[in-house]
């Protein structure tokens, strides 16, 4: 039987693995030690338990547990990181490449960043969401420190280039950072491989605990630092201080060390449940798909239903089907995704998208009940959408001189 | 947000959704919004030339479900009155049958954007002039 509602919306955040919770619970309640406290019991049993999530979590993305630096989350890691950067290597340079479609979390530090009088190229995407290399490395000058892009896009779930990003970042000295969020614990990340200096990832998007995330920065060839952006008790290596959230760390190692043994397999079916769901909705006249389908997630998928829009469209199934939407509508602010306009997506097919984030508790059936429903409802609202009808008739919509209110 | 029990209703069972000949000098066609904002609306309506009664009016809207409901509702509206008592529909009469809240008042403006378009339209079809309304815009 299907259990209502159904949770697509896997991107925005996970449901925690019970197994995880399980892990967590001794922490709340006996063993709730300050891992910080070295002379009793209590103390060195919660530091145990933070030096063996370490080692969970640092070997998921084949680190050494000394360059884990744990976080509030993926926020605070992009904070650090950026803000970090700047601060610790002002002597060398000001500039920080990043990219357009980039999470808030990474844009907005930028932003401050040039208030505080450094320089930032945002560099544009193309068509499907990847970023050119040729553009990148024109970009870099003599006093670029770092360059911030992510490893796969929360919206359209595109991976990007990592390998041949850093390759060029080591090519001209320059620091690579990249937001992790959306891939660690879905697709192999390991930080040697890949040849990252800096990486923020965070436990809620990977069947863990909110609240808690971590900073991967590396120690060797060549050894960075970031400049703390708190100031306290100089933990997590004098970089970020604060009492350590044991059980969000526990939580967040044991979903690292679940995400490490079932990655593969989960990467598998839900693939294939994913290219269910999409060749499916593909039927569907005027639907397209949103961003390289290749360098994808396995399991996202970003499809526009052209001349219906989102928030209308979800309307129709969301008591049933938690998705999200593309359309400014569902957001407090008039403006459709930023991400999906740097596709070069017009605003009508920015409008009119959908997100899907399939997840390690999706199973085929909801998938099948989800073709159904939105299907339906893309139908039943496009009888009633204007813009159909003159798109039925042959009318070029751009050539409508819009009453702009 | 959860939207309100009357909403999902017209969204649901939306009451007047379909199209009238905008050739017809009986008809008025209001075409109010932009792809660019997320939302059209087209609302038409039919009047007895004789005694300036609305007797038929449809819509077709693509925008979220507000929008789907400000216009079912205004087309329901619509029919029956003559119209000059049409042009007196406020936005804030639809925002208050609705429940909408303050972020989706922008639904019920387009409504009534379109409302007095198709007036106009209509006006203009059958030699009166043109009346001339304040902007509500809020896009
Ligand atoms: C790509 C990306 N970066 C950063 C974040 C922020 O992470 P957190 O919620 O841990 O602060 C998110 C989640 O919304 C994300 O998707
Ligand atoms: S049409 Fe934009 S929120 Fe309703």
């Amino acid at each position: 039987m299907l259990k209502f509602p159904i949770y697509l919306d896997n991107n925005a955040t996970t449901p925690m693995d019970p197994r995880v919770l399980e892990a967590m619970i001794p922490y709340f309640t006996e063993h709730f030690g300050n891992a910080a406290s070295r002379n009793h019991p209590f103390g060195w049993q919660a530091e145990e338990a933070v030096d063996y999530a370490r080692e969970q979590v640092a070997q998921l993305i084949g680190a050494d547990p000394k360059e884990i630096i744990f976080t509030s989350g993926a926020t605070e890691g992009d904070n650090l990181a950026i803000k970090g950067v700047y601060e610790m290597y002002a002597s060398k340079g000001n500039h920080i490449i990043t990219a357009t479609t980039e999470h808030k979390a990474v844009l907005d530090t930028c932003k401050h960043i040039e208030k505080l009088g450094g320089e930032v190229t945002y560099l544009q995407v193309k068509p499907d969401g990847l970023i050119d290399l040729t553009e990148l490395e024109a970009a870099i000058k003599p006093t670029t420190i770092l360059i911030a892009i992510m490893y796969a896009n929360n919206e359209i779930g595109v991976i990007q280039p990592v390998k041949e990003i850093s390759t060029i970042a080591k090519k001209h000295g320059v620091l690579f950072f990249t937001d992790a969020v959306q891939a660690v614990g879905k697709i192999p990340v390991d930080v040697q491989k890949d040849g990252i200096d800096i990486m923020a990832f965070t436990a809620h998007k990977m069947y863990g605990p909110k609240g808690i995330g971590a900073l991967y920065v590396r120690r060797k060839n060549p050894r960075v630092k970031v400049t703390a952006q708190m100031d306290g008790g100089g933990h997590e290596r004098g970089m970020r201080s604060g009492t350590l959230n044991v059980p969000g760390i526990v939580g967040f190692g044991k979903a690292c060390e679940l995400a490490r043994l079932d990655m593969e397999a989960d990467a598998k079916r839900l693939s294939v449940l994913r290219d269910k769901l999409e060749n499916a909705l593909l039927q569907i006249e005027e639907a397209y798909v949103n961003g390289n389908r290749e360098h994808r997630l396995p399991h996202v998928a970003n499809i526009s239903f052209k001349h219906v829009e989102g928030e209308g469209l979800l309307m129709g199934f969301n008591k049933n089907i938690a998705l999200s939407s593309g359309s400014a509508c569902t957001s407090a602010s008039l403006e459709p995704s930023y991400v999906l306009k740097a596709l070069g997506l017009g605003d009508d097919l920015a409008h009119s998208s959908l997100r899907f984030g399939l997840g390690r508790f999706t199973t085929e059936e909801q998938i099948d009940y989800t073709i159904e429903q939105i299907s339906n409802t893309v139908h039943k609202l496009r009888e009633m959408s204007p813009l159909w009808e003159m798109y039925k008739e042959g009318i070029d919509l751009n050539s409508i001189e819009w009453a702009h209110h | 947000m959860a939207y309100s029990e009357k909403v999902i209703d017209h969204y649901t069972n939306p009451k007047n959704v379909g199209t009238l000949d905008k050739s017809s000098k009986k008809v008025g066609t209001g075409l109010v919004g932009a792809p660019e904002c997320g939302d059209v609306m087209r609302l038409q309506i039919e009047v007895d030339d004789a005694t300036g009664v609305i007797t038929d009016a449809k819509f077709k809207t693509f925008g979220c479900g507000s929008a789907i409901a400000s216009s079912s509702l205004a087309t329901e509206w619509l029919k029956g009155r003559t119209i000059d008592e049409a042009v007196t529909i406020d936005n804030m009469d639809l925002v208050e049958e609705l429940n909408l809240p303050p972020v989706k008042i922008h639904c019920s403006v387009l409504a009534e954007d379109a409302i007095k378009a198709a007036i106009n339209d209509y006006r203009v079809k059958n030699g009166l002039e043109e009346l001339a309304f304040e902007e509500k815009g809020v896009h």
